[in-house]
């Protein structure tokens, strides 16, 4: 178990440096931002002054050296806009954005995984069609939409949840919903044919001779078993919702990275986004190893071998 | 393996299963009876196919999802027809009073769940006792299978044991009810060679222990001749010949049997072509009207063909399924 | 005594007429069962957006783009204020919503289509030279899948339109990106088993190079699985779309885009919710069909990617 750790740290790191690497020169391969970030009536001195500013002049081999020797030290560049070093401006936000998340997982969860035993135990009926719909219907509403359709509903006609920004549990609601939608069908899914696989096992038939009842063979036997490939998905599941974050902090005013990626995309600050992708990188595969550890822990197949 | 016999403990009436599917109707178990008594292990013997898996799982009421339904017979447990049972009463009934063991032992125990877990559930639902005297109880069922320092294995997963060492703790776990039947599905087929023979004394003694009547489905005349008192040979969803098994060795009547028992390979005697039956089953779909081995048999006459013969007496409690019969 | 037998299930029946005669061909599409009914619901929701999109110019009652500010913020026919000159309403620069959810159709499907080429074509290039090749080959492009699926791309996305300026250019690539890793990933899986079969080891046997081989007798055989997966995906690259639309990094304005609309409309939502909320149904409900469509058509085609 221990080299399996240390492995998949390896991987880790060097994901982490080919997205680094990829974001670097993505960003100045593909165009110049310095064109989309300054005014029309800009002169040459001026756009001289800029790329001089973003650290754009010198050869890409400078530039890159120059950003490794940067990033070592912790030092992603400074936001343009809002004048203060990126890494420091992603680290205010983050809490705000682990605020909400494990919310919108677990509601996910509560909603996803029952769906998908019942879809399961009914399977080719109306009931499976039923769900099915249900979790479909998560996926084809954009979560933007559903935001601002939450917060019409809501906030402006019914006038019972605030319709943004950051507070008590009733500012939760909205967005943790917002966020959470999309993988219920997710996880509906996953534990629907996961179910359907593990139900019809030896184990199970044995489980139904010792005379335990049903609903202690479905979700004592069944569903442990079926679960294992859907922890394998938490870390996958986990990064759609940072990413989903940056819809729905912006819907809802919510101060958090997601946010953050959207005002720098709006207001063309490169060095931010550069800065916050490397950093949600770094994120999300920690997220991703942390996952991958307590799977090989759960399952006592890898954890004992 | 004695003569004298207790009452009859269970009794199959008349079982028809039948798979209903877009294609057609399987008749895999097509008028299949007999009767167990206490403390005797009958054997049923039958090429893979023929049904037998299949009527076990009748019996217990467990069979797979997917058009399979039983649709007429009776299975008398103690005079009591267990197929009317609700199912909460059938589940009462399972583990308690007949149980199984099932036949692949790797995929026969729940992966994540320790085998200690597994087998503190089968024995708590009877007792409700204390969580220590189950534990006690536990590693006890685990030394009657002859599993060596038990104490340890209780903590023990599936994975970490043989596959031998996991049928005796399924077996362990079947019998931990203390069933009145027990019903074994080819339990040593997908076990080495060597560990099968001692599995079967295993199962000798704890039968000897328990006096419980066993139904051994199996598809190795070999295992019966060591194991069972009565064998009954299935061929195509019935039961073709029926009695003791030192009879029915010495006279075997019914040409299917005659065939099986021919082709088990001997050590003495003519040993220079191994014997094989010809043909195919029938597929289950498409029964004929008559007998079914009818295609495939050395003996056949005309009436064979239109009409299924029924069961003849050609010994004592020894029937055989054959028109040649009428002749005793 | 009988346990009655119930009756064996019967075969589902076609019991809906295609409205339209010319669609009854699809009904006859083969398959192996019958048993799913032929969703005409989906189907001709479908319809009504591809023939919004291609005959845009014809079926819009007004330019998309022309600002009429004195018309501005009419709410739709059905509700008090609206007119039926303006069916949908307009939004705050006086635009009709009708029209501009015609156009944004086309913008929708226009980029869904060119993304799923390119996105599709790569993820189908890189499935099959890793399957065929496998070994090293295979191991590291392989790699490169995992590294995708874990990573989201949507951020490469945002980068580019910030790098590339917004444009369809930009909003293709982008898209691409999202889609490519699932495409290669399957593709490779089928190409493995393909492999093993005896034509390819025949081609091999004739001499044929191994870009004739993946071309004219993988390419053929994998050419099912991309057009479900085609099917399976479009849901997914109509929402990017409109996602990246709606975060600001999509075709930019006055291009009307439906993700872009929703966007439009956020801040007047307490009065004038049909600017963002009629888009977001249109874009639910061509999701939803080409989900519940492309399901079906899976189911028919090749029910063994049910796992897709």
């Amino acid at each position: 178990m221990k080299r399996y750790i240390v492995y998949r740290l390896l991987q880790g790191v060097v994901l982490l440096c080919l997205v680094a690497t990829i974001v670097f020169f993505l960003g100045r391969l593909t165009g110049n931002p310095v064109d989309l970030m300054l005014p029309e009536d800009a002169t040459p001195a001026d756009r001289m002054a800029m790329i001089k500013a973003l650290g754009l002049d010198g050869s890409l081999f400078q530039q890159f050296t120059i950003f490794v020797g940067n990033a070592s030290h912790g030092d992603l560049g400074n936001s343009i806009r809002m004048r203060q070093p990126a890494v420091e401006a992603f680290f205010s936000r983050l809490p705000n954005t682990l605020a909400i998340i494990p919310w919108a997982l677990l509601l996910a969860m509560c909603a996803g995984i029952p769906l998908g035993v019942i879809a399961a135990l009914n399977r080719g009926n109306m009931i499976d069609r039923a769900a099915g719909t249900v979790a479909v219907l998560g996926i084809a509403m954009p979560s933007f939409w559903l935001g601002i359709l939450l917060i019409y509903v809501f906030s402006v006609e019914l006038g019972w949840l605030p319709s943004g920004r950051m507070g008590g549990p009733e500012h939760y609601v909205l967005p943790v919903i917002t966020l959470g939608a999309f993988l219920v069908a997710g996880f509906m899914r996953l534990v629907r044919s996961s179910m359907l696989e593990v139900m019809e096992s030896e184990f199970v038939k044995l489980a139904r001779i010792k005379g335990l009842s049903e609903s202690v063979v479905i979700w004592k036997h069944c569903l442990r078993n079926a679960l294992i490939p859907v922890l394998t998905l938490w870390g996958v599941f986990v990064g759609n919702l940072i990413t989903g974050a940056i819809v729905t902090e912006t819907v809802f005013a919510w101060p958090g990275v997601g946010r953050l990626t959207y005002e720098a995309v709006i207001f063309r600050d490169f060095p931010l986004l550069q800065a916050v992708i490397i950093l949600k990188a770094i994120l999300i595969l920690g997220i991703n190893l942390f996952v991958d550890i307590l799977y090989a822990y759960v399952d006592p197949r890898i954890r004992l071998a | 393996m004695t003569d004298a016999k207790g009452d009859v403990v269970l009794e199959v009436r008349e079982l028809q299963t039948h798979f209903f599917l877009r294609r057609g109707v399987v008749k895999a178990v097509d008028g299949v009876s007999f009767t167990l008594r206490r403390g005797e292990v009958l054997g049923l013997v039958g090429e893979s196919g023929c049904g037998k898996s299949l009527t076990a799982l009748s019996i217990m009421r467990l069979l797979p999802k997917g058009g399979a339904r039983t649709i007429h017979g009776q299975v008398l447990l103690n005079g009591d027809d267990i197929l009317t049972r609700t199912p909460g009463e059938m589940r009462e009934i399972r583990g308690r009073k007949i149980s199984m063991i099932l036949q692949d032992p790797q995929t026969s125990l729940n992966p994540v769940f320790t085998i200690g877990d597994q087998l503190r559930e089968a024995i708590f639902r009877r007792s409700g006792a204390r969580n220590r005297d189950v534990v006690r109880e536990a590693i006890d069922a685990l030394r009657r299978v002859d599993i060596s320092a038990p104490e340890q294995r209780i903590g023990q997963f599936p994975h970490q044991m043989s596959g031998g060492m996991k049928q005796r703790v399924v077996g362990a776990i079947s019998i931990s009810g203390h069933p009145e039947v027990l019903i074994a599905d080819e339990p040593t087929t997908a076990l080495d060679v060597t560990i099968q023979l001692q599995y079967l004394k295993l199962l000798q003694r704890l039968q000897q222990e328990t006096g419980m009547a066993i139904l051994f489905i199996t598809h190795d005349f070999g295992v019966v001749a060591r194991m069972c008192d009565r064998v009954a040979v299935m061929y195509a969803g019935r039961i073709v010949e029926c009695g003791p098994v030192a009879e029915v060795f010495a006279n075997p009547s019914h040409p299917y049997t005659q065939a099986l028992i021919a082709s088990v390979p001997k050590m003495t005697g003519n040993t220079r072509r191994l014997y094989t039956i010809e043909g195919q089953p029938p597929s289950l779909m498409d029964l004929p009207a008559g007998c079914r081995f009818a295609p495939r048999c050395p003996h056949v006459e005309e009436r064979c063909e239109s009409a299924y013969p029924p069961s003849f007496t050609v010994g004592r409690e020894h029937t055989a399924d054959c028109w040649r019969m009428t002749a005793r | 005594m009988s346990i009655p037998a119930s009756a064996s299930p019967k075969p589902a029946s076609e019991t809906l007429r295609p409205a339209i005669p010319a669609l009854a061909w699809i009904a006859r599409l083969p398959g192996r069962s019958r048993r799913r009914r032929v969703p005409w619901i989906p189907i001709c929701i479908i319809a009504i957006m591809v023939s919004m999109a291609l005959f845009a110019p014809f079926l819009a009652p007004y330019s998309p783009i022309d600002q009429t500010l004195r018309d501005k913020l009419i709410p739709p026919f059905w509700v008090d204020g609206g007119s039926v000159s303006y069916i949908l309403g307009t939004d705050a620069f006086g635009r009709d919503m009708l029209s501009r959810l015609i156009y944004g159709a086309r913008v929708s499907l226009i980029v869904a289509a060119l993304a799923l080429t390119a996105g599709g074509g790569i993820g189908l290039l890189i499935g099959i030279v890793a399957g065929y090749f496998g070994g090293a080959v295979d191991n590291v492009l392989m790699r490169l899948v995992d590294a995708a699926f874990t990573f989201p791309a949507i951020l490469f996305a945002l980068l580019l339109a910030v790098t590339m300026g917004q444009g369809l250019g930009t909003l293709v690539l982008a898209i691409s990106l999202l889609l490519w890793a699932s495409f290669a990933r399957v593709i490779r899986g089928e190409v493995l088993s393909l492999k093993q079969r005896d034509f390819v080891a025949l081609a091999k046997v004739r001499g044929c190079s191994s870009a004739r081989i993946m071309l004219t007798h993988i390419l053929p055989n994998v050419l099912n699985t991309f057009m479900v997966l085609v099917t399976l995906n479009i849901g997914v690259v109509i929402i990017a779309e409109a996602s990246l639309s709606f975060l600001g990094a999509g075709i930019p304005p006055p291009t009307p885009t439906w993700g872009l609309m929703v966007s439009d409309g956020r801040g007047r939502i307490a009065e004038a919710w049909w600017v963002s909320l009629i888009p977001g149904i249109a874009i639910t409900l061509l999701v939803l069909s080409v989900n519940v469509f492309g399901d079906w058509l899976r189911d028919r085609l090749d029910p063994r990617l049910r796992q897709l």
